[in-house]
């Protein structure tokens, strides 16, 4: 049994359309927070590669992605378990065919999904920063688009069987996640992880003792100016994503927006707080990621939290953010530039537990439903990722050459550098 | 030992599958859902772990 299609008036498609086509914006802020906390000398081959990105997740999602996925309602595959139908891949058509484009729910889903797959796609650009090569991105996008983002997208939105844990085994709404903290940004965290596991850390950025030496991002403003453009891109994404896949009413718009607002404004000052506490001085970049986390965490039930618990999803996500980046720096050897494992895998995770724990209470085993996305998540969809990308790295190595690495990417795979105007810096100032 | 914890991380989610799809009884349920994540967060230290071992190695 597949959730049936939503249906929309006329009004609240249109509705809907306007605040899908302002997601983008969301893309833009996380391009710009990638360029960001990257090196000086990269940071032209991360805005290129934020736009390849962007590019090659929408025509795989197009070609392929979409016929994995699907909509709630409409043709699965399904696989009878205990004399219940579980639906476990969609059964549409290559290159959108058999789908009209109008304002129909089904179009408007494809529309969203085009935006949240580069968005998606863009998270583990961050933690491969300053040594990822072109090519493996567009590669490693490719499977993101075409593989692991649609087919766990159908199994939370497309009906598939995390969707229907609620009317096959009575636990509670089933799987929920309005905005996509797992669908898109867990997603995009366990690439990121898996991509800093095959490519490694940054020459220079731990002693021969293990210790790691700060390589500081080159523009902080970015970052900053980075973290308002994908607050508006969220507002919209919780919007449209509560309207489509929840069934959300648009008057419930407004707690939405105010709710992801709360979630972002708690956990960015609750990590400038921290980093204030433990070091003197509120870190801007941290402070940054905590605004991030924020908006992460509150995608999946923004619409059914009260104010006063979007707070305080968003102030655990801001302590989450800055104390995870710090122990998968120092405990664990992971070079995550940008800090999105802690900020988009932890921060989502965190999100999708907090709708059994803090959302507006609804039927009995909610708890259990979202437990059973996020060992999805971890058992599932982690390996598959590392397996993918590990295989994409025997057939098509995916760090740059030593040679890259000590010239910086743009000079070395574009031939030209952001700031050729300016003195860009080398290792001069790492530990030996 | 990378694979041995990818390997448990997929264990622990066929419990939890299972579990979730098998069992009537909402106790047996949850006891295999929290063991079946036992073993998932056992995989992702090994694999952490090994991940520890190859950065030490390559240092």
């Amino acid at each position: 049994m597949s959730p049936s299609l939503l249906t929309l008036s006329e009004v609240s498609a249109v509705f809907c359309l306007l605040l899908i086509l302002l997601v983008p914006f969301a893309s833009v802020g996380l391009a710009l927070i990638n360029s960001g906390l990257g090196r000086a000398r990269s940071a032209a081959h991360a805005m290129l590669a934020a736009l390849c990105v962007t590019a090659v997740a929408a025509l795989v999602y197009v070609i392929v992605g979409f016929a994995w996925q699907g909509a709630a309602g409409r043709p699965e595959h399904v696989l009878v378990v205990a004399g219940k139908a579980w639906g476990w891949v969609a059964a549409e058509r290559f290159f959108l065919r058999g789908l009209r484009l109008d304002l129909s729910p089904a179009a408007l889903v494809v529309l969203l999904q085009m935006f949240s797959v580069g968005l998606s796609a863009l998270i583990p650009l961050s933690s491969g920063a300053d040594r990822w090569r072109l090519g493996a991105i567009c590669a490693s996008t490719a499977l993101l688009a075409g593989c692991t983002y649609p087919l766990f997208a159908n199994w939370v939105w497309g009906g598939g069987w995390l969707a229907q844990l609620g009317a096959n085994c009575g636990l509670g709404r089933g799987f929920v996640d309005g905005g996509g903290s797992s669908t898109i940004q867990v997603v995009g965290g366990v690439t990121a992880l898996s991509i800093t596991w095959i490519l490694g850390p940054r020459r220079g950025k731990f002693t021969a003792e293990g210790m790691p030496a700060a390589l500081p991002g080159h523009n902080v403003v970015l970052v900053l100016l980075g973290c308002m453009f994908a607050w508006i891109g969220w507002m919209a994404l919780n919007s449209a994503g509560a309207m489509l896949f929840l069934g959300v009413e648009p008057g419930r718009v407004v707690l939405v927006a105010v709710n992801t607002t709360l979630c972002a404004a708690a956990s960015g000052l609750t990590a400038a707080v921290v980093t204030r506490v433990r070091s003197g001085r509120p870190d801007a970049s941290l402070s940054a990621n905590g605004w991030i986390a924020g908006l992460v965490a509150s995608s999946a039930a923004a619409a059914f939290f009260k104010p006063a618990a979007a707070m305080i999803v968003g102030g655990v996500a801001g302590i989450l953010v800055v104390s995870v980046a710090d122990f998968l720096e120092f405990r664990l050897a992971v070079d995550d530039a940008g800090g999105a494992v802690s900020v988009h895998a932890v921060g989502g995770l965190w999100g999708v537990l907090a709708v059994a724990l803090l959302a507006d209470a609804g039927p009995a085993g909610q708890w259990l439903a979202q437990l059973t996305g996020i060992a999805t998540l971890l058992g599932f969809l982690l390996p598959l990722t590392y397996g993918l990308n590990w295989l994409l790295d025997r057939v098509y190595r995916q760090r740059v050459e030593r040679g890259g690495e000590l010239q910086g990417m743009d000079l070395f795979e574009l031939g030209a550098g952001a700031y050729p105007e300016f003195d860009v810096h080398g290792d001069e100032f790492l530990q030996r | 030992m990378k694979i041995a914890g990818l390997l448990l991380l997929v264990s622990g989610w066929a419990i939890v599958v299972a579990a979730v799809a098998l069992l009537p009884s909402a106790g047996a349920r949850v006891g295999f859902v929290l063991a079946g994540m036992a073993v998932e967060l056992f995989g992702l230290a090994l694999a952490v772990r090994a991940h520890l071992v190859l950065s030490a190695e390559g240092e």
